[in-house]
């Protein structure tokens, strides 16, 4: 990583003294460390290790052990070295897994984010009464909780009562009477897919809106007066300035959808076939057919290091903005 | 507010027409946002008769509250309603406090390891919660732990810290470092002067983050189902609606009115908050 951000962070520095109640003369951080950073921290910290990071090892410690019922009980687990992890790598639906898991990930992530943007760049535009229909709307999507919206979207696409078959062929497309959506892949997929756009975009849409709230309106002024258009002018005025958050928003979009499980659990348990099985759904698969929590973890921990690939991109850019901004 | 209000050389009718699209569009999300929410309600007060039925009507003919009774009257509804908003707002709070401590000292100060932390913080957004359960289970069984609400609110305080961190120090960023200067010039201390000029301007932030904590724990069924195994008396909402709808099988009525006591606190909460959020941003406060 470069050196100029943190030339630029304690150029900054001086600027402001750190002075607390108790203190007579300001101390400069450059002098000495404070405590206060760390103890702010502190709390954070004491939870991740306890609640996450413990779990965390001793599931990594699992996927290298012959892990099964009997183990959970006795906890006489034996090491077995990289023998699951062999077992996963040479296994075809495995692999299948990691292909379908990429594609869900970029076809809802590209859908969330082209769907928000243009819905956050919509209510910005919007008089005071449509602003407040639509947020209200979108923060009423938000709230509906996951197994809630996973039960009526299997109500709406329901086979012969659903009102979207209904819909469809009282627009005359006839195919879809009594059509079974949940016993064909790319059907079951389709909504799966359709559920979590519905629920990403509004906390996606709201959170871009409000940054574009941001946006000083003398620089759209002054971009008009230069004579630039609606695209050129979201193009070179609007997405740069609200980049941070647009990128903090793709990096949790990505991590959401990668990590999906409730949804598909409730809605389909991974099927029909494998057709809607991505990585955590195949890990609890496995983990619950025959007890091979072995296996199951060691699922897990490949799905963490994919994922952990797709993100470094994210992580230098973030670093990178870090040092102009800050 | 708005930033690309039309120039007022243009006529009003040219105007009107250059808006169309956009009102067409705006009405399009609405009506996308609201209808499921809408069928899901609506299926909750028709008679059994007009949900099986092949001809489903938009509007119902009658109305019933059958439904609704059968899923009140079910076993420990008010318990487990109890438990679940006892679990949800200890776990929020929890998140919010630590987390507003956190999201400033990455913010505002500098310090040895800020980067690292900051990095843990993302890589715990990515944690595999569902995997995460065994491990969990065998804490909680060897430090007594299991069957007791306790447990579930701080996993959900765990599983509700990284995010809370991550967006309030987005927003705290967002707030020039100027204006707390100033306040500091005038005679502010430190503290005082987050308190007193960023924290009003965080409303906006903090809400989102605690709704999303609500949201997130409210919701939360893998491990209420798998932690709370012997004390079924302090069960939660979400694993009382999936043993409702077991009970209940093709039960579309009771099923939709189970799913919609469920999302009314939330949906509550939500509209009641949003308020404050669109207020917020609407004075202008996040402009800075």
């Amino acid at each position: 990583m470069s050196t100029a951000p943190e030339r630029t962070a304690t150029r900054s520095t001086p600027v402001r003294p750190a002075r607390r109640p108790s203190q007579a003369t300001p101390a400069h951080r450059g002098d000495r460390p404070s405590p206060w950073p760390y103890l702010l921290i502190a709390p954070a910290i004491l939870g991740m290790l306890y609640l996450l990071l413990y779990p965390l090892a001793r599931a990594v410690v699992i996927s290298f052990q012959d892990f099964r019922l009997r183990q959970l009980i006795l906890g006489d687990a034996e090491f077995v070295g990289l023998r699951n992890y062999r077992t996963l790598l040479t296994d075809d639906r495995f692999w299948e897994a990691v292909r379908r898991t990429f594609v869900f990930m970029s076809v809802n992530v590209v859908a969330i984010m082209v769907i928000s943007t243009l819905v956050a760049l919509m209510i910005e535009r919007l008089g005071r009464i449509g602003r407040t229909a639509v947020l209200s709307s979108l923060v009423l999507v938000w709230a509906v909780p996951v197994v809630a919206a996973t039960t009526v979207f299997q109500w709406l696409f329901h086979s012969e009562f659903g009102i979207v078959n209904e819909a469809l062929t009282g627009l005359g497309l006839h195919s879809f009477e009594g059509y079974p959506w949940f016993a064909h892949g790319g059907a079951a997929f389709t909504i799966v897919v359709v559920l979590i756009v519905w629920q990403s975009v509004p906390f996606a849409a709201i959170t871009l809106y409000s940054a574009l709230t941001t946006v000083p309106g003398e620089l759209y002024e002054s971009a008009r007066m230069d004579g630039a258009g609606a695209t050129r002018i979201f193009r070179s005025v609007t997405f740069p300035l609200v980049r941070p958050i647009f990128m903090l928003i793709l990096s949790l979009e990505v991590i959401w959808t990668f990590k999906a499980f409730v949804q598909i659990w409730v809605m389909t348990r991974g099927g029909p076939g494998d057709a809607t099985t991505i990585l955590p759904v195949y890990a609890v698969q496995t983990a619950l057919a025959g007890q091979r929590y072995d296996l199951g973890s060691a699922a897990s921990m490949l799905t963490v290091l994919l994922m952990g690939g797709v993100l470094v991109v994210y992580f230098r850019q973030l670093f990178r903005q870090e040092g102009e901004h800050l | 507010m708005s930033t690309t209000r039309p120039s007022p050389r243009r006529s009003t009718a040219h105007r009107a027409l250059r808006r169309l699209p956009l009102r067409i569009a705006a009405a399009l999300t609405v009506l996308v946002c609201l209808f499921p929410v809408y069928w899901m309600m609506s299926t909750a007060l028709k008679p059994s008769r007009d949900i099986q039925s092949y001809d489903p009507r938009l509007i119902p003919q009658e109305w019933t509250l059958d439904h609704f009774r059968r899923a009140v009257g079910a076993d420990g509804f008010g318990l487990f309603w109890r438990n679940s908003i006892l679990v949800t707002l200890s776990a929020v709070l929890l998140a919010l406090l630590v987390a507003l401590g956190a999201a400033y000292a990455v913010a505002r100060l500098r310090w040895r390891g800020r980067r690292q932390f900051m990095l843990a913080v993302f890589i715990a957004q990515m944690a595999p919660w569902e995997s995460l359960i065994i491990p969990v289970y065998i804490i909680s069984r060897d430090t007594g732990m299991l069957d007791r609400l306790p447990t579930l609110t701080l996993v959900y305080f765990m599983i509700t810290l990284p995010f809370t961190v991550v967006v309030l120090r987005g927003f705290i960023a967002g707030i020039p470092p100027e204006l707390e200067e100033a306040a500091q010039v005038d005679g502010c201390t430190r503290l005082g002067a987050f308190r007193r000029v960023a924290f009003p301007l965080l409303a906006p932030g903090l809400m989102a983050t605690s709704l999303f904590g609500f949201i997130t724990a409210w919701n939360e069924f893998t491990y209420a189902n798998f932690l709370i195994i012997k004390q079924q008396d302090s069960r939660t909402l979400p694993v009382w609606l999936s043993s409702f709808q077991s009970t209940f099988g093709t039960d579309w009525g009771a099923t939709m009115a189970a799913a919609t006591l469920f999302a009314l606190p939330a949906l509550i909460v939500f509209l009641v908050l949003q308020r404050h959020v669109t207020s917020g941003l609407a004075s202008g406060g996040v402009k800075g």
